[in-house]
């Protein structure tokens, strides 16, 4: 195959001699009067000229030489010039089932005695059909001695250069990289968040103390259309036309790893921040066919793709009947906590779960249940917990089960009646599983609500049933208390719905639902806890304009209610101490954030024009067993002593500080002003001039004057009766 | 602090003046009367009848004898203050936009709009104590700048103009000559419509309020950016304290938004800040509009907001407002 280095003259439509010299444009500018060097380009300005960095991904791109749709078999039979038609037919059947050919697109070069040299060239009218012929093909037996041996015609140069000696490759003395969890070891603890306004992004320390937030990093057009945190806050990803990319490093943000995906749309890590899916749609190109999706698993470290799949849209539908809901994000559900260990997704009456040791299918099987429509997996363990509707025309119930990987036991099934939906709630630390259920009435008119509770942790895995009291009430929101046994729920008909909290425990340990209690007539559609439990904004979002209400549930009553204007986002920061409300540009006026205390104050506020995202950097969970923490709990004055002298002196520096810059102000302020003075009384004169000698410059010059005016308005005279002649 | 609600014009406030003694306010909006309230009280006291359009600006003599008005009539009348009577009428091929008096009331600047072919340009013109002796005659003409001219002011000793519209550029002209003596620095001056431009009480400085959201003060001299204050909102008045280190501003979203959304989505707050700090120190509220117009009292103890609404509300500094400590 040596002769192959020489470029055969293949027919070659798309190398006429105009593509190779691109024609230059005619500005009717003569070059040779331009000084280049003249120009000045706007300082800080790219003009759009991308930076070497950019450039790179580019080019691993476009290795493209316009070749990419040509194959190269070999291992043909040698043949003499007679024969030569038999065997071009017989290739042309063989390669033109795959695709088409081109006009001219099949080369079968000969020596000079006309004999074909045992190889061929074959051009199709896209890379996909050479692709998919190379797949197909390479190995096909023509007979026993001719086995065909298909490669794409842009790898030969990259086989060509493979040297002929094996080097051992150099092993690179090893270089420690960051330190990629640097930012925890913030001295006075604080915690990070990102905001993207226009095209900017921003990483700043949350500083509660001074007031406002102090900036870490800066970067325009950083991404291209949005970042988002890994679930333990090491990475920041970043999205591009070429694919994905993570930042993160001790002091400023350095590019980790990209993730090669052209076109992606959506990104998800998996808990343990250990593999990423990527996601892009193409557009069909017959409209009438559904869009293609194409998801990849990479291994977030080392930037491999592991698993890539491929399909049409349909495919990928949640919703197993097919069609319901389109594609919806995340199409793979991480499984099984922090070990990342599975990974799952719904299909036609199957949930595929994956493994991630070998990425391919648990047992190389799908979960069969006919008909699921919607699954979710418990946070802490490898849990499925699925839904299925009524089937055979109401004569089978709908069931909710909970079914353990990998065994695929099923450890509790609960059979539903008259079912028209469900969804799924797990608390944060996988121990209740709340499935809230829309149930028809007898007359099948409307719906009414209730709640399955299951006790995952218990023997048996009891279950619950909970209604409302007015079982009229519309379900608005229902949230769990992280890591704690306490629920929320907003319901009501109205525009002011009630907010119930419940808790699965009860005075006196029957492990019985008991409610809390219930706040009436609350402006409230969304509930937010704490991530440590105990505290809940209630905020009334969209149409409510951004009421917030910061509640005690420990204690139960109000800390404080506020109100952030138009506010879009409620989020904690990891560590619940504070709160950032948010309008982001669904809303054109009021774009920005507000920082809260965990208590209602409002701390500081910043406003950025076209304001897109607030994010606060996830943490890892603490290090802390149960019982230290409770201990800290239990001695929290002894500790917070050293805090509160430490935040007294920042405030005493801090007011000093300010004074003294104000003083500087005014200083400056001052020294202006008499400059100003000394020419102005220059002036005086002149300025007297200019009113004809009046003199009050300076208002001290006034006197006041008062003058009496009598004016006599008018005069008339009236002839003024008696008066006596009336009073008979 | 309760406001006086001054209920007299029909259309959108566009100016508030008060006079040197601080005991009268001139209004003008877009109704066609100027207007002169009692500025203790609020009582109104009479009114300018004459023009035939919207009335843009106004100013009044330093011995409250004369009132100029420039209206989108295309003409600028000359009043007496006290009877009301039109002593002169200066008209134009266009809407007049602002005016002002020199030191010593001998002359006035108009800026008239651009309009059909006409550019807008920048009029000196003589006013004459006596009245029969009074012309329209130009002293001076300047046309150049792009755009539309919503302020002009004098420079010191009248020997300069400072003028600022809408191409967010603020220009000093020679008074003399009529040759551009110095611009604001495109970087950091105002990146859109300047809609606002009032000095200070001893003319050191002045204030420009623009819609990029922000006011800023500069050197009537040397043009040199003092300080920036920066809201939330389009800025459509600004005002500077003649008794506090304060400065007033006023805006809100714009009149055509205003009616999409709640009434708190505008922010209609007449918004303090300190002059100095640059800081925010608080907010008066109540207009249900834009606020368009914007005046100290002289003593610095009371002042006025004219909103979209129509109405100007005249506002009496609590006793507590002099003892902000910053």
């Amino acid at each position: 195959m040596a002769d192959v280095a020489v470029a055969p003259e293949a027919p070659h439509r798309l190398m006429t001699p105009d593509v190779m010299e691109p024609p230059r444009i005619n500005l009717n500018i003569d070059w040779s009067q331009v000084d280049l060097d003249s120009v000045v380009l706007p300082p800080g300005e790219d003009c759009g000229i991308k930076s070497d960095d950019e450039e790179e991904e580019e080019e691993v791109l476009e290795t493209d030489t316009g070749f990419g749709n040509v194959i190269v078999v070999d291992n043909l039979p040698i043949v003499a010039i007679e024969k030569f038609d038999k065997l071009e037919g017989v290739i042309r059947k063989i390669f033109g089932q795959i695709g088409v050919i081109c006009e001219d697109g099949l080369w079968m070069p000969k020596d000079e005695n006309g004999k074909t040299k045992g190889y061929a060239f074959i051009e199709y009218n896209t890379p996909q059909e050479a692709q998919t012929a190379r797949e197909q093909t390479n190995g096909y037996k023509l007979d026993r001695s001719h086995v065909f041996v298909v490669n794409m015609f842009d790898d030969f140069d990259k086989y060509m250069k493979v040297p002929d000696e094996w080097v051992p490759p150099e092993s690179k003395p090893y270089t420690p990289g960051e330190n990629l969890l640097a930012w925890l070891t913030d001295e006075r603890g604080r915690d990070q968040f990102v905001v993207r306004f226009g095209a900017e992004t921003e990483v700043y320390w949350n500083d509660a103390r001074q007031g406002k937030p102090d900036p870490v990093y800066h970067r325009t057009f950083w991404t291209e259309s949005f970042v988002q945190w890994s679930p333990l806050g090491t990475y920041l990803a970043t999205i591009h036309r070429q694919g994905a990319a993570v930042w993160g490093g001790e002091k400023t943000f350095n590019r980790l790893m990209r993730y090669i995906h052209p076109q992606v749309k959506l990104i998800d890590f998996s808990p343990g921040e250990k593999f990423m899916v990527t996601y892009s749609s193409h557009e069909p190109s017959n409209p009438r066919d559904t869009q293609r999706v194409t998801l990849n698993v990479f291994d977030v470290r080392s930037g491999k793709v592991l698993r890539e799949f491929k399909g049409s849209a349909d495919d990928f539908a949640t919703g197993g009947t097919g069609g319901v809901a389109g594609v919806s994000w995340p199409v793979f559900r991480w499984g099984g906590g922090r070990e990342d260990k599975y990974f799952a997704r719904i299909g036609k009456n199957a949930i595929s779960v994956y493994e991630t040791e070998t990425m391919g299918l648990l047992d190389k099987k799908s979960l069969k249940v006919d008909n699921v429509l919607d699954f979710s997996w418990s946070p802490t363990e490898p849990l499925l917990s699925l839904f299925v509707p009524e089937g055979g025309g109401g004569n089978q119930p709908a069931r909710v089960s909970l079914v353990s990987i990998p065994s695929r036991e099923e450890l509790r099934q609960k059979n539903l009646f008259s079912v028209s939906d469900c969804k799924m709630y797990w608390q944060s630390s996988g121990e209740y599983l709340a499935v809230k259920v829309d149930r028809y009435t007898k007359t099948k008119k409307s719906t009414y609500t209730g709640f399955e509770l299951f006790r995952i942790k218990e023997r048996d895995i009891p279950i619950e049933v909970l209604e409302l009291e007015n079982k009229n009430d519309k379900i608005v929101a229902f949230a769990w208390e992280p890591k704690g046994h306490r629920f929320a729920i907003i319901h009501g008909d109205g525009p002011r719905p009630d907010i119930t909290f419940y808790s699965m425990r009860s005075p006196n340990n029957v492990g019985r639902v008991t409610k809390l209690t219930t706040l009436k007539g609350k402006q409230a559609n969304a509930l937010y806890w704490s991530p440590i439990g105990r505290f809940c904004v209630l905020a009334g979002l969209k149409a409510y304009n951004g009421q917030l209400e910061f509640y005690n549930v420990d204690e139960l009553e109000t800390m404080a209610t506020a109100e952030h204007f138009m506010a879009t986002d409620v989020d904690w920061d990891p560590t619940g101490r504070f709160v950032s409300t948010s309008v982001t540009s669904v809303h054109q006026m009021e774009n920005g954030f507000n920082i809260w205390s965990f208590n209602g104050k409002l701390l500081y506020r910043l406003s950025r024009d076209r304001f897109f995202q607030f994010l606060w950097r996830p943490r890892p969970p603490t290090l802390l067993t149960a019982e230290d923490e409770m201990e800290i709990a239990k001695n929290l004055r002894k500790y917070s002593k050293k805090y509160e002298v430490e935040d007294a002196d920042a405030l005493n520096a801090m007011s000093t500080q300010d004074i003294e810059h104000h003083r500087k102000l005014i200083n400056e302020w001052k020294d202006w002003l008499s400059q100003w003075k000394n020419l102005y009384e220059e002036e005086a004169e002149q300025r007297m001039e200019l009113r004809d000698g009046e003199p009050s410059d300076e208002e001290e010059d006034y006197e006041a004057e008062e003058v009496e005016v009598e004016e006599i308005i008018n005069i008339e005279e009236e002839v003024v009766g008696y008066g006596f002649e009336q009073v008979d | 602090m309760r406001p006086i609600l001054l209920k007299g014009h029909e259309r959108p406030l566009t100016f508030l003046k008060y006079n040197r003694d601080g005991d009268l306010l001139f209004s003008c909006a877009k109704d066609h009367t100027p207007t002169v309230w009692y500025a203790n009280n609020g009582e109104r006291l009479g009114t300018y009848r004459g023009h035939n359009g919207a009335v843009w600006c106004c100013d009044v003599s330093r011995d409250t004898t004369r009132l100029i008005t420039g209206s989108a009539d295309q003409s600028v009348k000359l009043w007496d203050c006290e009877t009301g009577v039109q002593l002169h009428s200066f008209n134009f091929d266009s809407p007049a936009r602002a005016v002002s008096f020199a030191e010593g009331d001998k002359l006035v600047v108009i800026t008239t709009d651009p309009f059909m072919e006409q550019q807008s340009a920048i009029h000196v013109k003589n006013i004459e104590g006596d009245r029969s002796k009074q012309n329209s005659d130009s002293v001076l003409t300047i046309t150049g700048p792009q755009g539309r001219i919503n302020r002009v002011l004098w420079g010191p000793l009248n020997k300069t103009l400072i003028s600022a519209g809408e191409d967010g550029t603020i220009r000093i002209w020679d008074a003399e000559t009529g040759k551009c003596l110095k611009e604001s620095d495109p970087d950091t001056g105002h990146q859109k419509v300047i809609t606002s431009m009032s000095k200070s009480a001893d003319g050191s400085h002045f204030i420009t309020g623009s819609h990029d959201k922000s006011a800023k003060l500069w050197d009537t001299r040397t043009l040199t950016l003092l300080k920036t204050y920066v809201t939330e909102r389009p800025v459509n008045a600004a005002a500077i304290s003649p008794l506090l280190d304060h400065v007033v501003i006023g805006g809100g979203q714009e009149a055509s938004q205003v009616t999409m959304s709640d009434r708190r989505a505008g922010k209609f707050e007449a918004k303090f800040f300190h002059k100095i700090f640059e800081e925010e120190i608080g907010g008066v509220k109540g207009h249900f509009g834009p606020i368009n117009a914007l005046a100290f009292n002289p003593d610095g103890r009371s002042f006025v907001s004219g909103g979209e609404d129509g109405y100007v509300r005249l506002h009496h500094f609590d006793a507590d407002y002099f003892h902000i400590k910053m």
